[in-house]
């Protein structure tokens, strides 16, 4: 029965059809356009207030991380970890919301879109929210002056990959939750620790080995290393970073739509 | 001719089986109903119809096609009016439509003329750039309908359509339903209403416990067992409709 079963999905859903992903993305982008005048100002103070909290506050201790200004060692680590809480958010509660509560899902997969499409549309949309957030911070810092090389805007497209990373890891975890409440544990015990520990606020390399060692696991740590790298137009380690960004991404990317047909094809 | 045909249909969640090895056929424009208490397994076998839910075991076939090999093509030919409101809340009336129909692939300039007809059928001219948030229940059902006739369905699902509603907008709904079977859609729809059977139905399947019990026309069924719908009910299950 198992067997017949796994058959069934393989023939039926295994077909994602990009167009159809663009109109659930079309979807996102109509309603965004309505709530992003509320949405956005909240968006992009967090952020400037971390910068200028610790920058400009912190920064008066601590001078100079080797041999760089306080504030020029966070400013790339922000664009990471706003285009990170973008994405994440996406595919966490607004993804659950219009799955459970808005039924938005239901809808849309009463249409031709199946539901592969629609998860590849939900992931879409994610990256190009986390894109849109991080060039608003990259813009921010343009004018802080915090930017000492147009290598910068080679971020942009790289935050579309990484949001695509967040994006996977949320979807993973929104596949598989009881409840709404449950988002609070992926917040306080996986994005908080690996805000934190992404080597944004300080070098990892004052720590035990194996405190550096789970970071480098991590995508924002890559991230991190790839937004410094192109902010201050030091290109000569990036490679490295793109390549695990674009491997992780490619290893994560059957499980969102594996566990989501589990969920919603029931 | 038939439009779907199902044959030792079974599904199950887990341990529980939601729908028990059930036969039928819809012929091409009539108005089908499946009537039963909830849990009988009405709203499992319209999930299966829309490629929403594969079956367990058995086959069903719409347009000649298996549900879980061409989901996509069988889609774009049906409506569904499902049986909870899911209108995008933050859009208007129209957007909503615009935004139903580019999931059909209908070009912007073709979608706004049929949203713009469909608003009018709905009664909601004045309403079409209102935001769903200001609409009543009864306005939101008319659009539900609207919405499901966007690509200009052959098959109408309908989920409870009126469950809910006060008796004005459920006849206005009732209405428009009749309108649609006389223009020959083909209509399916689940029901806890006899009265809504009676008036609306060509056939009707009586469901318990995941089974069919009996698909026979609401009159043949008055005919057979006497009374009424709701007696032909409690005669062949052991329990009201309601319960």
């Amino acid at each position: 029965m198992i067997g017949c079963r796994y058959k069934i999905r393989g023939t039926r859903y295994g077909i994602m059809n990009i167009r159809r992903a663009f109109r659930v993305w079309q979807r996102h982008f109509t309603v965004y356009t309505k709530l992003y005048k509320s949405s956005i100002v909240l968006n992009f103070v967090e952020p400037i207030l971390y910068l200028l909290a610790l920058g400009v506050g912190l920064g008066a201790f601590i001078k100079d991380i080797n041999g760089v200004p306080y504030i020029n060692f966070i400013a790339p680590g922000i664009i990471a970890s706003s285009s990170m809480f973008a994405a994440t958010y996406e595919c966490t509660y607004g993804t659950y919301v219009r799955m459970t509560f808005q039924k938005t899902f239901d809808g849309i997969l009463a249409t031709p879109v199946n539901i592969d499409d629609l998860i590849a549309g939900e992931l879409i949309w994610a990256a190009t929210k986390s894109m849109f957030y991080g060039t608003i911070i990259i813009i921010a810092l343009s004018v802080f002056r915090l930017v000492d090389s147009p290598l910068v805007m080679l971020i942009i497209p790289v935050l579309f990959i990484s949001g695509l990373i967040f994006a996977e890891l949320s979807m993973i975890y929104t596949a598989v939750v009881p409840g709404i409440d449950s988002f609070n544990y992926y917040y306080t015990l996986i994005m908080t620790p690996m805000f934190l520990f992404s080597g944004i606020f300080f070098p990892l390399d004052t720590f035990p080995p194996a405190i550096s060692c789970i970071a480098s696991f991590t995508p924002l740590f890559h991230l991190t290393n790839i937004c410094r790298a192109f902010t201050w137009g030091n290109v000569s380690h990036v490679a490295g970073d793109i390549v695990w960004l674009i491997g992780m991404l490619i290893v994560l990317v059957p499980l969102p739509f594996i566990l989501m047909r589990k969920r919603i094809m029931k | 001719m038939q439009i779907i045909t199902a044959k030792g249909l079974t599904k199950n969640y887990n341990s529980l089986r939601a729908v028990d090895n059930i036969d039928f056929e819809i012929i091409k424009g009539e108005c089908f109903g499946f009537l039963g208490p909830n849990g009988a397994g009405k709203t499992t076998v319209m999930r299966m119809l829309y490629c929403f839910a594969a079956p367990t075991s058995g086959e069903i076939k719409v347009f000649g096609m298996d549900v879980t090999k061409h989901p996509s093509t069988i889609k774009s030919r049906i409506g569904v009016m499902p049986q909870d409101d899911n209108l995008d809340l933050e859009l208007t009336v129209l957007e909503n439509l615009i935004t139903y129909a580019r999931y059909f692939d209908i070009p912007k300039a073709q979608s706004v003329k049929i949203a713009t007809e469909l608003i009018e059928y709905a009664g909601l001219t004045e309403k079409i750039n209102v935001s769903i948030k200001d609409l009543s229940g009864g306005m939101k059902r008319s659009l539900l309908l609207a919405r499901a006739l966007i690509n200009n369905p052959e098959l109408l699902i309908l989920d409870e359509p009126t469950t809910g509603l006060d008796p004005h907008s459920r006849h206005n709904v009732w209405e428009k339903l009749n309108g649609l079977k006389s223009n020959n859609t083909t209509l399916i729809l689940t029901t806890h209403y006899m009265e809504e059977a009676e008036k609306l139905c060509d056939r009707v399947a009586i469901m318990d416990s995941g089974r069919v019990i009996t698909i026979d026309s609401p009159a043949n069924l008055i005919n057979i067992h006497g009374g009424n719908l709701e007696d032909v009910y409690l005669k062949l299950t052991g329990r009201r409709l309601g319960e």
